[in-house]
């Protein structure tokens, strides 16, 4: 297979580049474009570590052959505090203990803009649905559970 | 307690923005001008001996890099108890996914496809696979009988106790292997020059250990060895002897490339080839009188520890240690025995050897109480340890402690006794039976025995130049909040603000060995070196006339910098003292066991779903006491992540094991909790400072892995009446076992 032209905006920026189609996004972030925030835990598509927005959609990027990418939007953690102030989800995961190894953190952190942009003020269900595909391993996820909401309370009072 | 400023506040996780940002760098985050990529050729059986290695057609072989166990300067060898555990196989293979040969190149994707094409032939030797297979001894695979290591407690008169029994109780309890599962897989980074030396970075728990297990595999001085931690995605133990593994290989390749090489798992490869958490079998025999009174127990505890000896006599240690539960038992023998298996070596996993023993001890107590005919929390409450009683090792317990207090608050916030009963009227027939169920547990804080004496741990904190104070431990952070609790220490041994504190990268060429970061040794004994050090600091300023009787965290920092400017230098370093009064006898295990212990207990709810017999665990309350809780955002955020591992063990995570090696390495088909299975975890502290821990701390890690399993097992052998005594408890497992019995008539299961 032969090198692709491929063009993406990523976190507002227009990017272009070469790769290989069958690529993954999660590679061409991490290695052609040096956004390292994003994560691989599995690789299988399990654990949410590599999540990204693609036209705000919510993706597992190892999943994600870069061909299929080409000509979209991408949201990567990187891209979440634009202003350099931290986002509110940001805000609320460190201030509520939501982060430890922080191994799963971008890929939760993108999930819970995802989903606060679904549900501006989820409940339990929706909060514990909307995180379903995103595994942490350290913190049992009450803490997640709690920087959600508290997110949700800053997102309101912005 | 209570006036402090700094410890016991919620401050903000020190490394806490970079890695909501996504802006931390972990191993993969990071490369080095050069850099190539190595990769790993495993052993494909159980046992035997290598006869032909061939590189096979199609890979440009004369591009690689390709390293044996010939190219180890050294001893080949990791150093861990023993000097067992080979870097790469010489001869002969003793488990699956074992190494056996390395290969770099500058293409890492080329590398599959390079280890694939190398095609080995054994002559295959008969494996054992099982601690039974083990015990047999017909095969023998380590040593001269297949045991690593045994221990013997022995308390008071067992053998006199049996006859003034008025029951005697017996059981046999099992745990399953625990694949660890932190998000970030093991890799490193190693890089030699003649002139510098090796240099490793990765993903570690203990710096220290792979610099002592590189050093003498490169025969290198040790000056010449520098290890490096970096950002760690979560370790769990898992990272505390493997490190020095992959460290050592990819140390090969760099030494013969000549160029920076970084290794980086894959999940199946981490999940297939790095350690687990030790399969345990106990057998319990108990006298017990009428009333209620332990009178004695004969334990037999036994662990699979794999392949080489590794932990595995420390895990065993730690487990039979804790086999006792935390209950006086006026009378105890304990025997314990770690055997070989022809399975990757099995390892340090959060709880180490505890989590096993206090399993089938606690589920035990359940059982006595139903054979005597007492409610399972009476019948504990009449035994627990308290102040002036002694442990199986005749541990005297000085601290105060009260675990009847602990209960008393779990029933309560669990609504036990009223749960129970209901749960007790409406599950006859029910499609949906509940069930609620106790656990009561210790955790000894530290290593165990002579173990702090013989680590001998320093820190140190110093100042910069430019007046910034600093924390020097080895003391790793990978997620549980050391960066943070020492910090906070050192800010309030200082009195100054906890944002003037840093702490230094965890580099062997810049800190003293304060140990490895395991054991619940964290916050207990290095935040006690710690505090000795800033006290140290300040005294050192004083004494030199350049800080007064009251000062702000800006005079501070100006009079550090001061200090530097005159004399170059401001440091401080402490040594471990071991509290006064403590004995420990290696020969006979008897003494002072831990320096302290922490104290729990746990009440799980859970519902058994009798037409799928899937378990949900409805709300789970955790009420233990820990010493002084340094931070209460973390301290909650350590107990909930143990819980939520403890349920995964109990009920979801079985490793399939087909002849030594895991065939459900992937997060497809081992299973962990999402968010939506964990219930509620209601988390509560009792506070009772210790007084040999820093500002009253004990450790708080492990502690939440040990309660959770007894505590749903207990909870389900309520709902249904039978007694399950074996985890990992899958659906499929109740099926077995009720399956027969149908509690549902049939024309109501179908819908």
């Amino acid at each position: 297979m032969s090198l692709q032209f491929i063009s993406l905006v990523v976190n507002g920026e227009a990017r272009e580049l070469e790769a290989y189609p069958m690529e993954r996004l999660l590679d061409v972030l991490r290695d052609h474009l040096g956004l390292t925030g994003t994560k691989e835990g599995c690789g299988e598509g399990e654990c949410g570590a590599c999540s990204v927005l693609i036209n705000g959609e919510l993706v597992n990027s190892c999943l994600v052959p870069i061909a299929q990418a080409n000509g979209t939007e991408i949201v990567t953690i990187e891209g979440i505090a634009a202003s350099g102030q931290l986002h509110p989800a940001q805000r609320a995961f460190l201030e509520c203990g939501g982060a430890q190894c922080g191994m799963c953190t971008p890929g939760m952190i993108v999930a819970t803009v995802h989903l606060l942009k679904k549900y501006p003020q989820p409940d339990a269900e929706q909060i514990r649905e909307g995180l379903n595909g995103n595994l942490c391993r350290c913190t049992g996820y009450m803490r997640i559970f709690e920087a959600v909401e508290k997110a949700a309370a800053l997102e309101q009072a912005r | 307690m209570g006036q402090e400023r700094i410890v016991g506040t919620p401050v903000l996780r020190k490394e806490g923005v970079a890695k909501v940002r996504g802006a931390a760098r972990y191993i993969d985050d990071i490369s080095l001008p050069d850099m190539i990529y190595g990769a790993t050729v495993r052993s494909s059986i159980p046992r035997g001996r290598i006869l032909k290695i061939e590189f096979g057609e199609g890979i440009p072989w004369g591009e690689f890099v390709i390293a044996s166990a010939k190219d180890i300067p050294g001893a080949n060898v990791i150093a861990m108890i023993n000097k067992d555990w080979p870097c790469l196989v010489e001869e002969q293979v003793n488990h699956p996914e074992e190494a056996i040969l390395l290969l770099a190149h500058p293409d890492r994707h080329l590398l599959p496809k390079a280890v694939a094409a190398v095609c080995i032939e054994y002559a295959a030797l008969p494996s054992v696979h099982s601690i039974e297979e083990s015990e047999r001894g017909d095969v023998v695979v380590w040593g001269e009988d297949n045991v690593f290591k045994k221990f013997l407690i022995e308390k008071g008169d067992v053998d006199a106790a049996w006859s003034q029994a008025d029951f005697i109780v017996e059981g046999e309890y099992s745990t399953g292997a625990q694949e660890h599962l932190y998000i970030e897989n093991n890799g490193v980074i190693a890089a030699y020059t003649p002139d510098e030396g090796l240099t490793i970075w990765g993903s570690m728990q203990c710096p220290f250990y792979v610099h002592k297990s590189l050093v003498l595999l490169t025969g290198l001085p040790e000056d010449k060895v520098r290890i490096i931690q970096v950002e760690t995605g979560g370790a769990f133990g898992g990272k505390e002897d493997y490190p020095s593994m992959i460290g050592a290989h990819a140390a090969l390749l760099a030494m013969k490339s000549g160029r920076p090489v970084k290794i980086m798992y894959d999940r199946m490869e981490d999940m297939v080839a790095t350690t687990k958490r030790h399969p345990s079998r106990t057998r319990i025999r108990s006298a017990v009188t009428k009333d209620g009174k332990l009178l004695a127990a004969e334990i037999d505890f036994a662990l699979d520890g794999g392949a080489y000896s590794t932990l595995s006599s420390t895990v065993l240690s730690r487990g039979t240690i804790h086999a006792g539960g935390p209950y006086c038992w006026p009378n105890i023998r304990v025997r314990s025995k770690a055997f070989a298996t022809n399975c990757p070596p099995h390892g340090a996993f959060r709880g180490f050897g505890a989590p096993q023993s206090l399993f089938a001890i606690e589920r035990h107590m359940d059982r006595v109480a139903h054979d005597i005919g007492m409610p399972p929390d009476e019948l504990r409450r009449r035994n627990f340890l308290r102040q002036g009683l002694t442990t199986s090792t005749g541990q005297v317990i000085r601290e105060p402690v009260d675990l009847g207090g602990l209960l008393s608050r779990a029933l309560t916030l669990s609504d036990y006794h009223m749960k129970r009963e209901r749960f007790d009227r409406g599950n006859a027939g029910a499609k949906k039976k509940k069930g609620i169920g106790i656990s009561a547990f210790l955790h000894g804080s530290g290593f165990t025995g002579s173990g702090e004496r013989y680590l001998n741990s320093v820190a140190a904190m110093d100042a910069t130049a430019d007046g910034k104070l600093r924390v020097l431990v080895s003391s790793t952070e990978f997620g549980q909040g050391t960066n943070t609790i020492l910090c906070q220490i050192a800010a309030e041994a200082l009195g100054i603000d906890y944002d003037a504190i840093e702490i230094a990268p965890p580099d062997t060429s810049l800190v003293p060995n304060t140990g490895p970061t395991v054991a619940s040794r964290t916050s207990m004994i290095v935040g006690k070196l710690v505090h000795s050090a800033a006290l140290g600091l300040k005294q050192t300023l004083q004494a030199a006339a350049l800080l007064g009787d009251n000062w702000t965290t800006r005079e501070f920092c100006e009079a550090a910098k001061a200090h530097v400017a005159k004399y170059g230098v401001l440091r401080s370093t402490s040594r471990y003292e071991p509290p006064p009064d403590v004995f420990w006898d290696d020969e006979k295990y008897r003494g002072e066991a831990y320096p302290a212990f922490a104290w729990a207990v746990y009440v799980a709810e859970v519902t058994v779903d009798m037409i799928t017999y899937g378990v949900t665990v409805d709300d789970f309350v955790a009420v233990q006491e820990v010493g002084r809780v340094l931070n209460p955002v973390l301290a909650t955020g350590q107990i909930e992540g143990g819980v939520a591992q403890g349920i995964g063990y109990a009920l979801y995570e079985k490793v399939q094991w087909e002849r030594g090696r895991m065939a459900n390495g992937q997060m497809t088909n081992y299973i962990i909790p999402t968010s939506q299975d964990i219930p509620p975890i209601r988390v509560y502290f009792e506070e009772t400072p210790f007084s040999h821990g820093a500002f009253g701390a004990k450790g708080i890690g492990e502690l939440p892995m040990d309660g959770p399993a007894p505590a749903i097992l207990n909870a389900v052998s309520h709902a249904t009446g039978e007694d399950f005594n074996a985890i990992p408890l899958l659906p499929e497992d109740i099926c077995l076992r009720l399956g027969l019995r149908p509690a549902v008539p049939a024309e109501e299961v179908a819908v």
